[in-house]
């Protein structure tokens, strides 16, 4: 009897492992990362001779209810075109009847691995702006995407900004038969990502909102990712996932305007959160431009800090001219 | 408001502020209004230049540029006509010039491009 080989029985294993793409015009080419929705695969489209990235969602129970429902959340969520919206180019059932999706493959790097490598936090700010216009379109359009985190936002090798993963995405409007419509998965094995009960908590608990951890998926609506993306600014402002501690607590760097704007969007009570993933995205260009913001009333001595701060030359020219003209009144008088 | 409009203002006003501090010279007090005067219209001129230079050129660094040398122009003459206080009056009035000129171009708006 001949025995395998360790390496042998090892790339047995990655093969049996790999989706089947025959009857598409997709090859495989390798595993990309896995998550608890599914895995995301690097193949190729073998028709444009292009790289693409194919997520396969991994649903052990697949219904022919659920796997049309997904191929529509796909085709919808295949209109959101946005520079901030990963393509989805295409959508499909593998020959194993698992519902996969071909999107555009971002060469870059995960916004935590880019928050790792950038100390500075207005460009981490204006990274966050650009998630925010990106979520703030996708509502426009009646998508909210229910799993928001770092790990899911790419910078793209010329610096922009891509939002992925809108696989678990939830249609609040359905433009096209004008019905709302959840997806409700069901619960994956060893999901380290998902806290997942009866189907309906879907997202990454540190980032999700409180009505999405309580599995209230029919109170879920725009403000739910708007706490998210308050998790993910709490991310950059203090290089940890959302805690007990306020920003400030974690680094005394945060500024109280910056740690308002972050607590806004987290809070609780999702009536008290912003309304609009704009309405963040203002705040937090206002506050890069040492401007007021909607969050935080700021007190006399913090408005004159704030105006010299924004005005430090103009300060110091009007400070050396009047420095200037008491010289040349006391050496007049000598 | 406009990048001339805040050059006339900020000239006028730290003209004449800059005419007031002739207060503090026992020697030219007398002379006060004169000074005040001349100082403003002397703001006013160097405003409106620098005004009109910040509307054509959107440079930060140019706009400083023009208005130190405006400044240091027009308060040289003004030191001419006086025949002294050259130190006193050209100093100052080339930092008024490098304020107002840093000022329109910071503060004031740039006019909208037309629809093509």
């Amino acid at each position: 009897m001949n025995w395998l080989s360790d390496s042998k029985v090892s790339h047995l294993r990655a093969v049996v492992g790999e989706p089947d793409f025959s009857g598409t015009k997709y090859t495989f080419v390798k595993e990309l990362a896995r998550g608890g929705m599914g895995t995301v695969y690097l193949a190729e489209d073998t028709e444009l001779n292009r790289e693409v990235a194919i997520k396969v969602l991994s649903v052990p129970e697949m219904t022919e209810d659920l796997r049309r429902r997904m191929v529509r959340e796909a085709q919808i969520i295949a209109r959101l075109e946005h520079p901030g919206i990963v393509p989805v180019h295409d959508v499909g059932v593998l020959p194993d009847g698992r519902v996969f999706y071909a999107m555009k493959f971002v060469r870059g790097v995960r916004l935590d691995e880019y928050a790792a490598n950038t100390s500075s936090t207005r460009e981490r700010l204006r990274k966050f702006q650009a998630v925010c216009d990106a979520v703030a379109f996708a509502h426009a359009h009646g998508v909210i995407h229910r799993d928001l985190k770092p790990q899911n936002i790419m910078i793209g090798s010329f610096g922009e900004v891509l939002v992925l993963d809108w696989g678990v995405a939830k249609i609040l409007r359905d433009e096209i038969s004008s019905e709302a419509d959840t997806l409700m998965l069901p619960p994956v094995g060893n999901n380290k990502a998902s806290d997942t009960a009866h189907g309906t908590i879907i997202g990454t608990r540190q980032y999700m909102s409180p009505e999405q951890a309580r599995g209230e998926i029919d109170q879920l609506d725009e403000r739910s990712d708007i706490y998210s993306l308050g998790a993910v600014f709490y991310f950059l402002l203090t290089d940890q996932a959302p805690g007990e501690n306020r920003p400030r607590a974690l680094n005394p760097n945060v500024s109280k305007p910056a740690e308002a704007i972050c607590l806004k969007a987290m809070a609780r009570d999702r009536a008290s959160r912003y309304t609009t993933a704009a309405e963040i995205s203002t705040d937090v260009s206002r506050l890069l431009d040492a401007e007021p913001v909607s969050a935080y009333r700021e007190n006399v001595y913090e408005k004159v800090s704030r105006w010299v701060g924004k005005n430090r030359f103009l300060v110091l020219l009007v400070l050396a001219y009047l420095l200037m003209r008491i010289f040349f009144i006391f050496t007049s008088r000598s | 408001m406009s990048k001339p409009l805040i050059g006339v203002i900020l000239g006028a006003v730290l003209g004449a502020i800059d005419g007031l501090t002739a207060w503090f010279t026992p020697a030219v007090r007398d002379q006060l209004a004169g000074i005040v005067f001349g100082s403003t219209v002397k703001g006013i001129i160097a405003g409106i230049a620098i005004g009109f230079f910040a509307k054509k050129f959107h440079s930060l660094p140019l706009g400083i540029v023009f208005g130190l040398l405006v400044g240091a122009f027009l308060a040289f003459l003004i030191a001419l006509m006086q025949g002294g206080y050259y130190f006193q009056i050209v100093l100052p009035g080339t930092l008024v010039g490098l304020i107002v000129g840093f000022a329109t171009q910071k503060y004031g708006n740039s006019p909208s491009p037309a629809n093509s």
